[in-house]
Parts: structure tokens; C-alpha cells; sequence
């Protein structure tokens, strides 16, 4: 079953004819995604690669595909509108990808899907997948295998480091979910955690965090009190210095908020089991649940 | 983007914050001229420069070592006059502007490279009753725009933060309806402001934050906010940022930037939409995705090493790019070794190791390079590199990698 995204996912693509949008759509298709459709405003009444319909608007393609998921390739200057469209659609789940879009766009579309019965993943986010039933982002899905160990992080490329030793130990994944480096993001890392400990099909979690922000501490804050599945952490950037943007829009530490000792010093608190190499989190995972007796 | 202050007020002053009459100069008879048009008889000349702690900064040029060595440790007392100065005469205006032109301004923030001074601002004196804070930023935790304000002006906010957090008042702006002016008094009356000072600090209040919103800003900090002795409001200093991702649709404010105030390497990674930032350590590091490049610092570290930098080559980088990325990284005098770690996606591992090889190919390589290449088109990578003849050391995993980069800077 997994989280989130499984066989019931019927996806669109907003900004289906991009490059990134199209190449994205056809690698998601090929995984197995089941791809109904697309928007592109003006291309209505087109097709995609000769099979997939595309659309003017998201409200029609639900209303022809009865899509639930939409996938956002749109450039950044009009995403957080698309995102907006998207949930004004009836869209259950959002999967933003898109990265560059300025903060205070993001800060109205947030509030604009408060109380809306949707969620949203990302922006600046690899997207989600769930190994062997539906990849919804830019992440490799050859890397991937089906199994329990749930994986959510802020970065795109660490987290496909994770899938890698989890999978070279023969860990499969139940769903990894990329949420995002951006400030303002839709599911957070509580979610995430809360949506794994529900889930009857992941055995464990890996949580990879980063500076900036307290979302961590927050997760841990509620991880602690109700996370009944063992928890990996890792946070990225312990060596990084105040005050710089390392990459990420959202990965700063700022007014001496955000760094990675006190993100640590929650999980450490939740009883999240630590690793400060990135390369010890396969290993690490393997060992708990082994000590655990889940595997 | 970071703003100098003269432009910050310039912003302020045009969405109806009021600022200190001022004029922005880049020659000594420019600030001259400045303080007589601006007329009186008191006046501030103040350096721009992005780093805080100015007016305990000192210059490179007019004192000794030792002194700049109290300036970088934040001594109380450093002796000397800085990168702000109170002027009584046009001949006051005249020698501090020519201290401060052309000159390096060491202050705690800029390290002990320093600033070139290019502009100075005049600003004639202000009266001063009270110093209060007001800042607007976005609070990741709640999504919003967070105006925050203290009775505690004139100091760091930390600082206040860490000592009286009680003097620290906050509200959060809906998107919907904007900070409401009803928010602004709240604030004002929380200030303990009253008569003409409460109605002009809700104005200054609720056009900071159009400020904020018209000019995309991530960060607008007012401090001190000074009210003066007959009830005036006014922004005495202003640190501003403005959201890089908005820079598309705010080309004046674009047009503005100081590549001057940022490290030469940074500028040049920019311009290949690379993400760089200058570290003090010796191992140089290529990665792709920035919590990945960020874990890579970290395991550098965590094997003993100390990294050079952080470098991004992003999702999709090119060929030109990684051949870029290379070079600005041998640049630094301070490499050792390099690290490239590849965990391909989108990225193909050839597409880099045909980089790495252009760029070698062109300007040799000094110091020992070790890959680690790792997802799509791997194998192709690493065969390409093997095959080039280059003196390329291959790491099998992450951690691999980073014991050969430490062990190779330790001459092992």
C-alpha cells in the first residue's frame, strides 16, 4: 500500500509540453505511472506523445481523466498559480517540482489551500515515489526496490544517496518522499513521519535533515511522543557557516537559528538513531532493524 | 540579494517610510557637496558596505595590526574613527569621506580581508528619544510574514532575543488581507507609544511591510527605528534582502547588485548558475544537489578534513559547467585535493566525467582528483575517466571517497 502514491494514482503533468515537463512525464510513464493526462494552457485539445491528452486547464482534465495527482513542471514566475489551479481542481495530491519560486508567491498559495481537502509536496521538492507501483518527480527509478523502509528528506540527491545503500543491503523502500528545500513547503517532515508510522507497510523510517529552519525539531518534537517505528536521521550541513544559502533557499542558518547541532540535539532527545557520515545510513538502518528483530 | 543602506532607504522613502534626508557619494567633493545641499550643521557619514558592526570597524590603511586584531575579536573599545561618523563641520564631512573612499573596512562581519569602500552616505544627524527595533521576515513555521518590533533599539536582535525576550513583540501578516492596520496599532501600543509617535510608528508599520511585499523582500530590519523628541518616526538604519528568486520581475532592484561586496570565485560561479560558496579548508568538493554537496562537506569533515567550498553543479549541468566548476575550484591556492561525488539522476555520470576530462585537458591538474560516480550512465562515467589517462583516483562509495580526499591531503 505505502503512502501517499500507489496503482490508484492517476497523474497529469501542468506544463506537460516543457523539456523538463515532456522528458519528466515520458520517464514517469515508462516506470509504469499511470499518466492520464496533461495541461498546457493553449495546447488543449492535443496529444502527448500521440496517447496522453492535454488540456487548457486542470478543472478539465479531471473533469475528461478523473486525475487525483498532478505533477508541476511549470517555471517558476507561475507555479504557485498552478499549484493554486491544481487545488481549486479537486487535485488530492500536489507534487510541485519546481524550483525558483519567490517565497512570498509561495507564502499566498500556502495560505490559499488551508481548510482545501489536498495535499502538497514541495516545491523544489524530487517529487514521491513508490518503488514498482508509481514514481511521481525526477528522481532515477532504477535505484529504487519495492519493500518497508520509508525515506523523507529536504534534498533531492541525498536522498537518493539513502535509496542506494538501502537498496545495495537489500532494504527495498515502501515510498520516498522528497519534500523540498524551499521555505515555504507543503508536507513537512511531521507529516511525513506521521503518514510512515500510519502506514501498515513501512517497517522504519529514514529522516534526512538539513539547516535552516526548525522543521526538524518540530518532527522530533512529535516523533518522540508518537512515533512507534525506528527512525535513521541524518542532517545535512553541520560544516556549514552561519549566514551563507547553501544551495537550497531554505538551507541558511539565519539570527542563530537553523543550525545542525540543535537539530540533532531533538533527535537525539526523540531517540532518533543518529548517523553524522551520510554514508552510514544504509548501515545504520540495517543494524536497527536487524537488533529490533524486523528483519 | 543583499542592498547597501542608501538604496535600502531609497526603497523606504519611495513606499512612504520615512528615512533621514540623505545623498549617496563616490567621490570626497560628492559627500561635500552632499552635506551642504542637505544644509544644517551635523551631519553622518556613513560607509557602505553590506557587513554589519561598521561604526566598530576600523581601516586597513589608517590603523595598525593591532588594532584591527581588537576589531575582529569585537573589543568595546578599539581606538580610532570608523565606518560611521558623526561630522559638526563640511571639513569634518570632507576627511571622513576621505577615509572612508577607497579604503578597507575591517569589521567583526567582514573578516580580516575586509571591504573596499565605493560609496559613502550622508545623512544629516538625527534627533534621538527612543531607539526601538522593527523587523519583517517570513516565519517558516507559520508560512507568513512576521512583523516583529522591540523597545530595545540599537542592539542585535539576538542579543535581545537571548537576554529580554519579553521586549520582543510579534504579528503575522494573512496574505489575504495584508498586515492589517489594526496589527500596527497593536504593535504601537505593545511599544508603549502614544500621541503623534504611536499614529506615525502604525504608518511606518503598515508601509514597511508594502515595502516588503512590493520589492518581493526576504528580510527588512529597521534598526534602531528612532523617534525623536517631538514624536517623529523615522528609519534610521536599514538592512534589507531581497528574495533572489523574485530578482526576474524586480530588475531595477536587479540592476543594483554590487558584485564588489561578494567573493570573485561566488561572482563567477553565478554567472554559470552554479552554486558556490568559499570555505576555509583544502578539499575541494564537485557535487551535485545541495544536501548532497552539503553531506559532503560534512563527511570531509567527519574523516578529519576540512572542505574548500560548496559546490552545486545543479540537476542538469552541462558539460561547460562542470569544466567551469573545476576551474574555479583549482583557482583557490588553498586545494589540496578534490572531491567529486556524483549521485546521477537527471545528471548523467558521463556528462561529467567529459568535463573533468575537457577541463584537465586544458589546464592540467595539480592536485590529486578523486571521483566518485555513482546512478545513471555510472559505469559509462567511470570508464570514460579510466580510459583518459588521467592521474583521476576512482572511489568505490561516498565514504571511500572521503578517506582518499583526506588521506590524500595529508600526503598519503
Amino acid at each position: 500500500m505505502a503512502v501517499l502514491v500507489d496503482h490508484n494514482t492517476r497523474l497529469i503533468t501542468q506544463g506537460i509540453t516543457g523539456s523538463a515537463g515532456a522528458f519528466h512525464s515520458r520517464m514517469c510513464k515508462a516506470y509504469g505511472t499511470n499518466l492520464v493526462g496533461g495541461v498546457t494552457p493553449g495546447k488543449g485539445g492535443t496529444w502527448f506523445e500521440g496517447e496522453v491528452p492535454v488540456f487548457n486547464t486542470v478543472a478539465d482534465s479531471v473533469k475528461y481523466t478523473a486525475a487525483n495527482t498532478s505533477m508541476i513542471f511549470v517555471p517558476p514566475p507561475f507555479a504557485a498559480d498552478a499549484i493554486m489551479e491544481a487545488a481549486d481542481a479537486g487535485i488530492k495530491l500536489i507534487v510541485c517540482i519546481t524550483e525558483g519560486i519567490p517565497a512570498n508567491d509561495m507564502v499566498r498559495a500556502w495560505r490559499y489551500l488551508q481548510g482545501k481537502d489536498c495535499r502538497l509536496i514541495g516545491p523544489n521538492c524530487p517529487g514521491i515515489i513508490t518503488p514498482g507501483a508509481a514514481k511521481i518527480g525526477i528522481m532515477p527509478g532504477h535505484i529504487h526496490r519495492p519493500g518497508r523502509i520509508g525515506v523523507v528528506s529536504r534534498s533531492g540527491t541525498l536522498t537518493y544517496e539513502a535509496v542506494g545503500q538501502l537498496t545495495a543491503l537489500g532494504l527495498g523502500q515502501s515510498t520516498c518522499i522528497g519534500i523540498g528545500g524551499d521555505p515555504v513547503i507543503g508536507t513537512t517532515h511531521t507529516d511525513a513521519l506521521r503518514l510512515f508510522n500510519d502506514d501498515p507497510d513501512t517497517d522504519a523510517v529514514i529522516m534526512i535533515g538539513e539547516i535552516g529552519g526548525s522543521a526538524e525539531e518540530n518532527a522530533c518534537a512529535w516523533a518522540k511522543v508518537n512515533m512507534s517505528k525506528p527512525i535513521i536521521g541524518f542532517i545535512a550541513g553541520a560544516t556549514a557557516p552561519p549566514g551563507r544559502r547553501m544551495g537550497h533557499a531554505g538551507a541558511i542558518i539565519s539570527g542563530g537559528q537553523g543550525g545542525a547541532e540543535d537539530k540533532y540535539a531533538a533527535m537525539q532527545d526523540a531517540g532518533v538513531h543518529i548517523v553524522r557520515s551520510p554514508a552510514e545510513m544504509g548501515r545504520r538502518m540495517k543494524e536497527v532493524l536487524t537488533e529490533a528483530g524486523i528483519i | 540579494m543583499k542592498l547597501h543602506e542608501y538604496q535600502a532607504k531609497e526603497l523606504l522613502r519611495r513606499h512612504g517610510v520615512p528615512v533621514p534626508p540623505g545623498q549617496a557619494a563616490h567621490t570626497v567633493d560628492d559627500a561635500v557637496k552632499a552635506a551642504e545641499a542637505l544644509g544644517g550643521n551635523f551631519w553622518v557619514v556613513k560607509a557602505q558596505v553590506h557587513a554589519g558592526g561598521r561604526g566598530k570597524g576600523r581601516f586597513k590603511e589608517v590603523v595598525d595590526a593591532a588594532t584591527l586584531e581588537l576589531v575582529l575579536a569585537g573589543a568595546a573599545d578599539v581606538p580610532g574613527k570608523g565606518g560611521v561618523q558623526l561630522c559638526r563641520s563640511l571639513d569634518d564631512v570632507r576627511n571622513a569621506a576621505a577615509m572612508m573612499l577607497g579604503n578597507t573596512l575591517v569589521t567583526k562581519q567582514t573578516g580580516a580581508g575586509g571591504v573596499v569602500v565605493k560609496t559613502v552616505l550622508v545623512t544629516t544627524g538625527a534627533d534621538i528619544a527612543r531607539e526601538l527595533y522593527a523587523a519583517l521576515l517570513l516565519d517558516r513555521q507559520k508560512s507568513q510574514i512576521l512583523l516583529m518590533a522591540s523597545t530595545e533599539g540599537g542592539t542585535e536582535i539576538e542579543e535581545v532575543a537571548a537576554v529580554h525576550p519579553e521586549a520582543i513583540h510579534k504579528v503575522w501578516a494573512d496574505p489575504v488581507t495584508g498586515l492589517g492596520e489594526w496589527q500596527a496599532r497593536q504593535m504601537a501600543a505593545k511599544l508603549g507609544l502614544s500621541g503623534k509617535a504611536f499614529n506615525g510608528a502604525v504608518k511606518m508599520f503598515v508601509n514597511l511591510y508594502k515595502t516588503y511585499m512590493a520589492t518581493d523582500a526576504s528580510m527588512l530590519e529597521i534598526n534602531p527605528l528612532v523617534v525623536s523628541s517631538d514624536g517623529e518616526v523615522v528609519a534610521l538604519d536599514a538592512k534589507f534582502m531581497i528574495d533572489d528568486n523574485a530578482l526576474f520581475r524586480q530588475k531595477e532592484i536587479a540592476s543594483w547588485y554590487d558584485a564588489g561586496e561578494d567573493d570573485a570565485a561566488e561572482v563567477e560561479a553565478a554567472a554559470y548558475n552554479l552554486n558556490f560558496v568559499k570555505l576555509d579548508g583544502n578539499i575541494g568538493c564537485l557535487v551535485n544537489g545541495a544536501g548532497l554537496a552539503m553531506g559532503t562537506m560534512d563527511i570531509i569533515k567527519f574523516y578529519g578534513g576540512e572542505p574548500a567550498n560548496f559546490l552545486d553543479v545543479g540537476g542538469g549541468a552541462n558539460k561547460d559547467q562542470v569544466k567551469a566548476a573545476l576551474g574555479i575550484i583549482t583557482k583557490d591556492p588553498a586545494v589540496k585535493a578534490i572531491m567529486v561525488n556524483i549521485f546521477g539522476g537527471i545528471m548523467r555520470c558521463d556528462v561529467i566525467a567529459a568535463g573533468i576530462i575537457a577541463a584537465v585537458a586544458e589546464t592540467g591538474l595539480q592536485v590529486p582528483l578523486i571521483a566518485r560516480l555513482e546512478g545513471t550512465n555510472a559505469e559509462l562515467g567511470r570508464k570514460l575517466l579510466s580510459e583518459s589517462g588521467l592521474a583521476i583516483i576512482p572511489a568505490a562509495s561516498l565514504a571511500d571517497a572521503a578517506e582518499k580526499a583526506v588521506a590524500a591531503v595529508n600526503g598519503k
